[in-house]
């Protein structure tokens, strides 16, 4: 280089990141990947899984040459067809989740280190974990060692996010298969940006560090002590929540204050201190709210209700924001001294305040409540019996309020009985709410008809205790060790993931009923978020829940709890680390290998039940790029694509043989990608089947089929049509059922195939094909 | 179209593209009859035994048995039609026979050909209004038919908001007109 300064030789210069020369690993193909760089592979499982859009309605609404009309051939003024627009909406929705949770990642990292600085290390398990952040390093090629090396990930999350973001703008990407890629990707970014977010509090926080029995805590609507003041916090990021623990325990008020929590910042807190309670899932917001349980609410961000503000008013409850992404409309507060806020909010001078400061939030939260909640006395608004059967005889069966329900309950009919003084029907509704009380926004005589089915379900309410574990967080490499090789030979039959919320009558008696089936099974059920509360909201005819009666750790037969929403990570780290510590293969940097071994050996499934958000897409999303099929209760049809496979079309299920390069017929194994279970029963069958793959030895895969035919049997009431699909040669035929099967094998004009060691990545073949 | 007919989930709304209005049972008979390759899909809902659909079930095979018309029954639908003695043509899910209905060159679960007519019945009602938006902008030859008791826009054809009984009565007109007891 020569400037007017100086001549330098031999000057190298360096732009981007630091390389870990102490990694022996060699470093893979895609290291931080851009989002073209794994456009193959997507579309390798896109075509073998093609979409199937849904659209919500005919036309697009996103720009000002709109609204444009896309029925039929037609093309919008952007040019952009119908399959192009479902496909854009899709990555709309994985581009938020993944912003939601790589935001969340960078306001909890950014949190920790001012408050513990960047060499803060990182620890998920001591010696029982060597791969610490196996999604990280697969996507990254970093391993990160302390708080600070967590920012390069997040960097690059943030960053192929806004890309992603940015290709769904008008005049932009114009093919629905790239679409679809750019979601994967979006996915992908989400599932770091999820891993760094556990890891970083897992690691400061000093949460159960891959604990098989982390404790038991308590959950249910009423589990807290109601002679004592009550903060309510919300939401999914957990510092404010610990601020308030903190303080308790500084003040030595912890048994004097209870605090309990609702949706994820509730599983947290219970990780933070076994002081916490949860009170139940995303859809008990608005109950626990109007009954005027909670002196004090704290929110924090994401599946908060909107009006939360609007309703703690009506119970006389302050309310602290903590977030930046949900400030309410309150006064930035951060800087006032504590006391004037204490007092700002007992006096009702003001129905909240926003503090930007966890700390100050625990201390501001921990004085008010103190002092509220004596002037509140548990103020409440839910209805007395005699008011909701006046409302009941005004009630003029317009109906509205059935056809805003998501779920059509018969809320007319019940209102009818309540006319009666029958109270029944309303409680049963109650049961089977998701809580959304759009039937009170659609109710000409402005009826409060949620509240009314509090107060007819509020008996059964009281009995709601309950026991679940703790959120563990990662998987132990010990325990993959001991499961990889029987998982990927097929012989345990699968690992289902039950994740996300379960908003859907009767959701929490269907997962319960699920995870169940499954653990009894000899599967391995791994939950998270509000699914893993809702699995432990089923007591036995010996009061027992799920986590008290199975083992919470990764085995055949374990029912266990990651954590929060972002330990979802967790489980695809499992997957991860199989193929890693099973397989001896490389992780760092080395995404497409490492999916095509999943989506070919590890038998996992995915579940979310409920009705979601834009997050439940992106974590879909990243799972699909790994290969993992994804089934979503009916409401998930809203997401308005499926990737679905085609069994009656062999040409689509053929895979490399790595011995040989051969191309093998290998089945529609994993049939979908993507599907709609549209009943508890047909999700059951359906995960079942799902944990089929490629790579199954004849005695992994005769276990699978013995279960799928069992369930089928049971919940279908015959046999599967398409075993012969499954049957790659006779010793795959379930012992106990050969006479039959080998008949239906006769009748379909069954041949024997081969057992490959599979692969869609043509350089993964070892021989080289002529 | 009556302009008071809408969505019965009321922010379902379709768009430009509405189906029509079946104001008589008989458009049913007529769709029917001109269809070369009619197919019913039928959810779980057909199996509930509340006021609505207690007489789902029979009306399925009543359908089945005028017309001959195969019927795909969708997630475990088929367990209770089996019960009846009766065998669907087949069981698959909703997502899977939507999404083989969408394709011009399937040619049927009896290798035929394509279907020119799928009516519905039975599916959760949101589910049935994707799938039916599905079939409406991506199928080249087919038309459906929702026969459940409320307006699903995205259908060719849809009855409107009925009550109960209006509902029955229509499927006993079709099932007659049909040559069915």
């Amino acid at each position: 280089m020569k400037t007017n300064v100086a001549v330098v030789k031999n000057l190298d210069v360096s732009i981007g990141k630091i390389v870990d020369e102490t990694w022996e690993e060699p470093e893979g193909p895609t290291p931080f990947p851009s989002m073209t760089d794994l456009r193959d592979w997507d579309f390798k499982l896109l075509n073998k899984y093609k979409p199937f859009y849904l659209p919500f309605c005919d036309v697009c609404c996103l720009c000002t040459f709109g609204k444009c009309d896309l029925s039929g051939d037609k093309r919008g003024a952007c040019g952009l067809n119908m399959a192009a627009q479902q496909s854009r909406i899709v990555l709309l929705s994985c581009s938020i989740g993944a912003a939601t949770h790589t935001a969340h990642a960078r306001h909890l990292v950014h949190h920790l280190i001012e408050k513990y600085g960047e060499d803060a290390p990182l620890d998920q398990g001591g010696l029982n974990i060597d791969i610490e952040a196996p999604v990280t390093r697969l996507v990254c090629g970093i391993r990160p060692k302390t708080l600070g090396d967590l920012e390069d990930a997040i960097d690059w999350a943030e960053q192929e996010v806004t890309h992603c973001l940015s290709a769904t703008h008008t005049g932009q990407e114009g093919s629905n298969i790239d679409f679809e890629s750019k979601a994967f990707h979006a996915g992908m970014a989400d599932q770091v940006g999820m891993e760094i977010a556990d890891i970083a509090q897992i690691s400061v926080y000093n949460f159960p560090k891959a604990d098989p029995e982390a404790p038991l805590i308590e959950l249910g609507y009423g589990i807290a002590d109601l002679k004592k003041p009550t903060i309510l916090v919300i939401g999914h990021n957990v510092p404010s929540s610990v601020g308030i623990i903190d303080y308790l325990n500084k003040k030595k008020l912890l048994n004097e204050v209870e605090v309990v929590g609702i949706c994820c910042t509730a599983i947290d807190i219970t990780r933070y201190s076994t002081a916490a309670k949860i009170v139940g899932p995303i859809s008990w917001q608005l109950r626990y709210i109007r009954s005027g349980l909670a002196d004090l609410i704290v929110v924090d961000e994401q599946c908060i209700r909107a009006d939360t503000l609007e309703e703690a008013q009506k119970v006389h409850t302050p309310v602290i924001a903590s977030s930046p992404k949900n400030c309410l409309g309150l006064k930035n507060s951060t800087d006032k001294p504590s006391n004037e806020l204490v007092s700002s909010m007992v006096d009702g001078k003001v129905p909240g305040v926003l503090i930007l400061d966890p700390d100050k939030v625990g201390e501001v939260a921990v004085e008010t409540v103190m002092k509220v909640a004596p002037k509140r006395n548990k103020f409440k608004v839910i209805p007395e019996k005699e008011e909701i059967i006046e409302a009941g005889k005004a009630c003029t069966g317009c109906n509205e309020c059935m056809r805003a329900c998501p779920n059509n309950q018969p809320i007319p009919e019940a209102m009818k009985a309540a006319a009666k003084g029958d109270l029944n029907p309303l409680a049963a509704i109650l049961e089977e709410c998701v809580g959304c009380a759009r039937c009170d926004s659609a109710c000409p005589n402005d009826f409060a008809l949620h509240s009314f089915m509090v107060k007819a379900g509020e008996k059964d309410c009281w009995d709601e205790k309950f026991k679940m574990r703790a959120g563990r967080g990662a998987i132990q490499d010990v325990e993959i060790r001991e499961v990889g090789g029987p998982i990927v030979l097929g012989e345990i039959p699968g690992v289902v993931a039950i994740v996300g919320c379960a908003n859907y009558p009767d959701g929490n008696a269907a997962v319960a009923e699920i995870a169940e089936e499954f653990a009894k099974r000899r599967f391995i059920v791994a939950l998270s978020g509000c699914a893993a509360m809702s699995a432990a909201m089923v007591k036995d005819e010996e009061g027992k829940t799920l986590y008290e009666k199975y083992p919470g750790g990764f085995e055949a037969g374990g029912i266990l709890n990651v954590g929060s929403c972002v330990s979802n990570p967790h489980i695809a780290g499992a997957a991860i680390k199989i193929a890693s510590i099973f397989a001896k293969r490389n992780l760092r940097a080395n995404y497409e290998e490492i999916a095509d071994y999943i989506h070919n050996r590890v038998g996992a499934v995915g579940l979310a039940w409920g009705a979601m958000s834009q997050k439940a897409s992106s974590i879909a999303s990243g799972f699909w790029r790994l290969g993992v099929p994804v089934i979503v209760g009916p409401h998930g049809s809203k997401y308005r694509r499926m990737l679905l496979g085609r069994a009656d079309k062999k040409e689509d299920w053929y895979v490399y043989d790595a011995r040989t390069g051969d191309k093998v017929y290998v089945g529609p194994t994993p049939e979908h990608l993507f599907a709609t279970a549209e009943t508890k029963e047909e999700a059951i069958v359906m995960i079942a089947k799902l944990c089929m793959r490629p790579n199954d030895t004849t005695k992994g895969r005769s276990m699978k089929l013995t279960h799928y035919i069992d369930l089928h049997k049971r919940y279908y009431g015959v046999m599967p049509d398409d075993i012969h699909l499954f049957i790659r040669n006779k010793m795959d035929i379930p012992l106990t059922m050969k006479p039959e099967i080998l008949k239906i094998l006769e009748e379909k004009g069954w041949k024997e195939t081969k057992i490959p060691d599979p692969t869609l990545l043509k350089r993964m073949i070892r021989k080289k094909v002529e | 179209m009556s302009a008071k007919v809408t969505p019965w989930q009321t922010a379902e709304i379709a768009g430009p593209q509405k189906a029509l209005v079946i104001m008589k049972p008989e458009v049913v008979v007529a769709m029917i009859k001109r269809a070369k390759r009619p197919i019913l899909v039928v959810g779980h809902l057909v199996t509930k035994n509340d006021t609505e659909n207690k007489n789902s079930l029979d009306y399925v095979i009543r359908l089945n048995k005028a017309t001959g018309i195969p019927v795909v029954a969708t997630a475990h639908t088929a367990r209770e039609l089996v019960k009846q003695g009766f065998q669907p043509a087949a069981s698959m899910s909703a997502m899977d026979i939507g999404n083989r209905l969408k394709d011009a060159s399937w040619n049927g679960l009896d290798g035929k050909g394509p279907y020119d007519l799928a009516l519905f019945m039975g599916l959760p009602y949101y589910m049935e209004f994707v799938i039916l938006s599905g079939l409406k902008h991506f199928s080249t030859n087919l038309k459906t038919i929702s026969l459940n008791r409320y307006y699903n826009p995205h259908a060719s054809w849809s009855f409107p908001n009925l009550k109960v009984e209006a509902w029955n009565q229509s499927f006993e007109t079709i099932i007659n007109k049909l040559g069915g007891k």
